[in-house]
């Protein structure tokens, strides 16, 4: 089971290393990390895996909006389900 | 693999295009609380619904943490209540509408619908209580829904009814005539009504449907919108593609929701309902769509046939997405739901004609429209019998959702909040129908109901 971490909002320092020690906290492995610029928007996904999670998954979406909120960027944590029947057929 | 393009897309659609899974309805049956003693019978109602829906809410927040897609509303459909008021002739029915919000209460759900009656051939036991009941049942509850079916394909439309529900309606403005007539907002009348619709206030759980299941309705204007306006060239049947491939997008997200939701609870899932449903929100407007195909404003010449496309292609596109497609399905078109509908209203480039033509290719009907407090009882049956009529002979579902403003006058605007919007009084034709409605009887069926 893997998940997909987005953030978008504009380049601070240290983002990855908070988003990757909040997953660290809950066991979940980073597996690919991309990085782009669209328009004027700075976007980072993240692949992780969650199938050996030591928590809720709700738990781990909560933590993310969290440190969303304090760093005023827009971080979304979502299964990879969504993207998978949206996209493919 | 997926890639860095779509996972953008899914994000900018929930953002900023406002895509939401509009409501999770579980329809369940009160068949089994039947029971001459109204008291006895409500205790089961309000056990029954709270038994099985305790989880839904929670399940819904569940959900949408774990997509990341937001579910705005969790309701709750039932089996028709005047089927339950028949077995206790001598009682009051707004008894289980007070229950119905007991229950609404307990679960946490934002609407709650069925106290309905279906008399589109005729009445049995407990319909007239029921209807006669029904502009009381709306005032003292806030989160009960009622409907009527009048009318079908099959068996005509049933002129007594009509009659009926063009006092019942103006009698639920009246009553809450302090509170922005908001009773007949969540009152409904049918033709062709279905029996597995998720959304409100037309919700009831059909006498054919599974004890217990769960429908799911997606949204989405603003990203059809969206999808449109990236092609200001297109001809119009690449516009058609444009929005079949949108729409397969926003039906597999209701499927997967709709999948895990059945699973959690351990609820079979029933239909979903591809719906392109318009909240007052910035951006969730169907009328903005047609405009983006190249109308000035809605409600001008041309506007029937945008809406045409638009149904019948959401409707193409969202098939091959779900296994179970039900419900109403199509593009809805609500007035006071709708920030380009009202704007259209209160420039009056869309009228009352206008909408009653658009409800020839539309998903429903009249929906969410404020008439003047003036209006006669007569002619409100009249717009319900002009809409069944449509809805009849077309073979699909009409409704009426009519808000006579008490007290305003037109150019006055009704404030509702929330998803119901607001809405401005739109001018009605004055001449009287009021003989032909005291006539009653059936019209019959159409010619083409006899298939067999």
């Amino acid at each position: 089971m893997r998940a997909v971490i987005t953030v978008i909002g504009k380049d601070t320092v240290g983002i990855l290393h908070k988003v990757s020690g909040i997953c660290a906290n809950h066991n979940v492995n980073v597996i690919e990390v991309t990085q782009s610029v669209l328009q004027d928007m700075f976007a980072m996904i993240m692949m992780v895996d969650i199938s050996r999670i030591t928590s809720d998954f709700s738990a781990l979406s909560d933590e993310m909006t969290t440190l969303g909120k304090e760093q005023n960027l827009a971080i979304h944590c979502m299964h990879e389900d969504i993207f998978n029947s949206m996209h493919k057929i | 693999m997926l890639n860095s393009f779509d996972i953008l897309e899914t994000i900018r659609m929930i953002q900023d295009e406002c895509l939401d899974i509009r409501t999770i309805t579980m329809g369940i049956s009160l068949l089994d609380c039947i029971d001459p003693d109204i008291d006895k019978a409500c205790e089961k109602v309000y056990n029954k619904i709270t038994s099985k829906a305790a989880h839904l809410v929670e399940v819904g927040e569940q959900i949408e943490k774990e997509y990341g897609i937001p579910i705005v509303n969790k309701r709750i459909s039932v089996t028709p209540i005047a089927m339950l008021a028949a077995a206790c002739p001598n009682e009051n029915p707004v008894k289980f509408a007070l229950t119905l919000q007991r229950a609404a209460d307990t679960c946490r759900v934002n609407f709650l619908g069925g106290y309905s009656a279906l008399v589109h051939k005729g009445f049995s036991a407990g319909d007239l209580a029921l209807i006669k009941s029904i502009p009381e049942a709306l005032s003292v509850t806030n989160n009960v829904c009622s409907s009527v079916n009048i009318g079908s394909t099959r068996s005509g439309i049933n002129m007594d009814a009509a009659k009926i529900m063009g006092e019942v309606v103006l009698e639920s403005a009246k009553i809450t005539a302090d509170r922005q007539c908001i009773g007949p907002a969540k009152l409904v009348v049918f033709c062709n009504a279905v029996e597995d619709n998720p959304f409100m206030a037309g919700a009831f759980h059909g006498v054919g449907e599974p004890d217990c299941e769960i429908h799911v309705g997606v949204s989405g204007p603003g990203v059809v919108r969206a999808a449109i306006t990236k092609y200001p060239d297109a001809t119009i049947d690449e516009l058609a593609d444009v929005i079949k491939k949108t729409a397969f997008k926003i039906t597999r997200m209701g499927q997967l929701v709709g999948a895990r939701a059945s699973k959690m609870l351990g609820v079979p899932f029933g239909i979903v309902d591809l719906s392109l449903a318009p909240t007052p929100a910035v951006g969730d407007s169907v009328a903005h769509i047609l405009e983006g195909m190249g109308l000035e404003q809605c409600g001008t010449h041309g506007t029937t046939a945008c809406l045409a496309l638009l149904n019948d292609a959401v409707k193409k596109g969202g098939v091959m997405a779900s296994s179970n497609v039900g419900g109403l399905s199509g593009a809805f078109i609500p007035v006071s739901e709708d920030q380009g509908m009202i704007d259209a209203a209160k420039a009056g480039t869309l009228t009352l004609e206008k909408l009653e033509a658009m409800t020839a290719v539309c998903s429903v009907g009249l929906d969410m429209i404020v008439v003047p407090g003036d209006i006669t009882p007569e002619t409100i049956s009249a717009i319900i019998a002009d809409e069944a009529a449509i809805g009849m002979v077309n073979n699909k579902t009409t409704a009426v959702r009519l808000i006579p403003a008490i007290g305003f006058e037109q150019g006055d605007t009704l404030e509702f909040g929330g998803l119901l919007g607001s809405g401005p009084v739109m001018p009605i034709n004055r001449k009287s129908p009021a003989k032909f409605i005291s006539r009653g009887g059936r019209i019959p069926a159409p010619m083409h109901s006899i298939k067999n």
